[in-house]
């Protein structure tokens, strides 16, 4: 693995290994010294073209667990509103010696120009494009269902197959819906998608229209509710927040339906009351906080294969 | 007065004769000609010189791109003895002044006629009508118009333009695309964009403006030409409005009869073009209409970029691709060497037929006697690996490293050969 641009990029094998290599960074974080050497003496660039707190706070801890050091860039007030271009930002950057660029940009395929157009060599972390894929949220996912599915401590070397996963929401503009479906696919779980019409995009996995059908008869392992954002309404996907919210929301009757062993899951941040209601999010079923520690050794199992692999290469 | 004789090329109707020039025009054709140079076209295709009906040459405002030079010397190269300038530059080509500056240019330039476009609306804002009549009677003699890059999205003003150019034979070109099923579109709707995350341009959007407008045509009984059709179901539309006997031209490109959005899966911004690469299905029925005649001709949508357009993300990078150098590699390929077609038509689709949609006299004309030399020799035999340089500026060449069939050995632009055994003319013809 040279760069993690997509998880449809990954094979299984490689999943895996991620994935455990992930659980042994969730110890190292259990500790009472959450530091790792490993990376000492090693750049992270946290390249974010797009506001977001929780995914750039998520990679600064990563990298910082792991002794890396760490630089943010947001393209507010720096020179790309002045008008520089993506090429030139990165070539600047890594003018100063870097040895990851963590990239998070509106534009699908951003990482990959990045990783592959001969710009740079070094190793590029897409944490989030447009609404092409998010590649890390979708190993944190896998890393969730497989602890809550096969239990703390008795996940190594396993796979997700046969898990039946219900994504709810907005998929065509969703890139944790595109990494979660690639990578839960190559780890053998069944994902079934579930939008209004206007929401779904063509040609992609096993589609429905209605929640409360596909809840009954699928009987998911696991449902994951995606933010859904009302600027939609103006483009008329859906008429009204409530409308959406009774359709397409987990409710508490919808919830009060579901078995007591389904996980609740949601890449946050999350609405509470319209896609999902409060009680539900916070309802013992619910592995939304989980999701936020498992991000962080994600990344840092990320970091640490990608650059350690690069000193690999280099040496 | 130069005097040559093309000796024994290949006509398009298939039989071998020699073909005597003097001065601007073809003065005889038989066997055992002689008189001036003897050239021997032994293997060639003759065909009469093509015609681009859809060409940016970004002269003025964009000459970074391309200009009138560089776009006529591109066009010489692919065979070409006329283009027409689309209307787009800045400032826009809209009134008489702007149109008769592109023309005198391309005349200084002296590689192909040069014929400028006009633009339908004032700023190509699609609002209110630009001086049509005035271009018209201006020395560039406009008499095709279009917003190309742009819509003309309202109905009424799009009405009133197809009535109003009957007043001289005029006709707009229109770039068929609701604004409002395109906002944001950065590539075909359909599998290929809902797995890369790229917002999808339907090809309903297309579609549902040619229906319109040939119902507008017919109801005025208006002549209106669509520029590059790039879905199977515009395909339909216009085979229906022909059967019914509505006015209607259509083109297609070089890139449309052979890429799909399967190019664009690496998110390389040199297959960002508008409208956008379609499938494979949409793909054949292009074909498959330029061969029976629905669609009228190849015209190549020439859209030269500097590499910093193209060298970026994909929805920062412009849309388009060059194309007069790999025009008649490609009409060669799905007329000649699919066997399913002539070199009569291929005449047609490159020359005759966007002649006579612009209503040109001295280009376009059959290969006989009195008729302006306007020609191409064409070496169908050779294939060729496309480089991406070309006398073009633009770099953002999607046929790099292909291999196409066929190679252009010569072009003669009124008497005076601008290519001459592969190689541009240093100058051109004055």
């Amino acid at each position: 693995m040279r760069h993690l641009l997509s998880t449809k990029d990954l094979t299984r094998d490689e999943a895996i290994a991620l994935l455990d290599l992930s659980d042994e960074m969730a110890q190292v974080n259990e500790r009472g010294l959450r530091k790792l050497p490993t990376l000492r003496g090693k750049t992270v660039v946290n390249l974010f073209f797009e506001d977001s707190t929780r995914t750039r706070v998520s990679f600064e801890i990563a990298a910082k667990r792991l002794s890396a050091d760490l630089i943010n860039f947001s393209a507010k007030g720096s020179s790309v509103s002045k008008g520089e271009s993506l090429k030139d930002t990165a070539q600047t950057l890594a003018a100063g010696g870097v040895d990851a660029f963590v990239i998070r940009h509106g534009a699908s395929g951003a990482p990959q120009a990045l990783a592959e157009r001969g710009w740079t060599d070094v190793p590029v972390i897409n944490a989030g494009d447009g609404t092409h894929e998010h590649p890390t949220q979708g190993l944190l996912d896998a890393m969730t269902m497989r602890e809550r599915l096969h239990g703390f401590g008795s996940t190594r070397g396993k796979a997700l197959d046969g898990v039946k996963v219900a994504i709810v929401g907005d998929i065509a503009h969703s890139r944790v819906a595109r990494s979660n479906l690639y990578l839960l696919k190559t780890l053998g779980a069944e994902v079934h998608l579930v939008a209004p019409p206007t929401l779904m995009p063509r040609g992609l996995g096993l589609q429905h229209y209605d929640l409360d059908e596909t809840l009954a008869s699928v009987k998911p392992n696991v449902v994951m509710m995606l933010r859904i954002q009302l600027e939609r309404m103006n483009s008329a996907f859906f008429p009204s927040a409530n409308e959406y919210s009774n359709i397409w929301g987990l409710t508490e009757e919808r919830f009060a339906r579901l078995s007591d062993k389904t996980v609740i899951m949601h890449p946050g941040p999350m609405n509470r009351g319209l896609e999902i209601a409060s009680s539900v999010a916070d309802s013992p079923q619910s592995a939304i906080v989980r999701q936020v520690a498992n991000g962080i050794s994600v990344r840092m199992a990320v970091l640490f294969n990608l650059i350690s692999q690069e000193r690999q290469i280099h040496e | 007065m130069s005097e040559f004789v093309l000796k024994a090329a290949t006509l398009p109707d298939g039989s071998v004769a020699d073909v005597k020039v003097s001065g601007d025009r073809i003065v005889e054709i038989g066997q055992g000609l002689s008189g001036g140079e003897i050239i021997d076209c032994s293997g060639l295709n003759l065909l009469p010189g093509f015609v681009d009906l859809h060409t940016h040459l970004r002269e003025p405002g964009f000459e970074q791109s391309e200009t009138v030079l560089t776009g006529s010397q591109s066009a010489a190269k692919g065979g070409f003895t006329a283009v027409h300038a689309m209307a787009n530059t800045n400032p826009v080509a809209d009134n008489a002044a702007v149109v008769e500056q592109v023309w005198s240019l391309g005349q200084r330039a002296g590689y192909v006629d040069v014929y400028p476009i006009g633009a339908v609306t004032v700023g190509l804002a699609g609002e209110r009508l630009a001086e049509l009549g005035s271009m018209n009677r201006s020395i560039a003699g406009v008499r095709v118009f279009s917003d190309d890059g742009k819509c003309v999205s309202d109905p009424l003003v799009m009405r009133r333009a197809l009535e109003y150019v009957k007043a001289f034979d005029g006709v707009i070109a229109q770039h068929a695309q609701e604004p409002r099923l395109t906002e944001g579109a950065q590539m075909n709707a359909g599998a290929v964009s809902a797995e890369l995350g790229l917002a999808g341009w339907p090809s309903v959007a297309e579609e549902s403006i040619i229906a319109r407008d040939v119902l507008l045509a017919q109801s005025l009984d208006a002549r209106i030409h669509v520029c590059h059709l790039s879905t199977k179901g515009s395909v339909e539309i216009v085979r229906w409005a022909k059967a019914q006997g509505i006015r209607v031209t259509a083109e297609v490109t070089p890139h449309h009869l052979l890429l799909t959005d399967e190019s664009t899966r690496n998110y390389d911004p040199t297959y960002k073009v508008n409208p956008p690469l379609r499938s494979a299905e949409d793909v054949a029925a292009l074909r498959e209409a330029l061969i029976d005649g629905t669609i009228d001709i190849i015209a190549t949508d020439h859209a030269p970029h500097p590499s910093e357009s193209k060298d970026c993300e994909w929805n920062a990078a412009a849309f388009g691709m060059v194309g007069l150098e790999t025009a008649a590699s490609v009409a060669q390929m799905v007329l000649i060497d699919s066997g399913k077609s002539t070199w009569m038509r291929l005449a047609e689709v490159l020359s005759h037929a966007p002649a006579a949609i612009a209503g040109h006299t001295e280009q376009g004309n059959p290969i006989a006697v009195g008729s302006i030399a306007n020609l191409t020799l064409i070496a169908a035999n050779v294939a060729r690996k496309i480089s991406r340089g070309t006398a073009s500026k633009g770099q953002n060449n999607p046929y790099a490293d292909l291999e196409l069939p066929g190679e252009i050995r010569h072009t003669i632009y009124r008497g005076y050969f601008t290519v001459r055994d592969g190689r541009l003319a240093e100058d051109g013809r004055h």
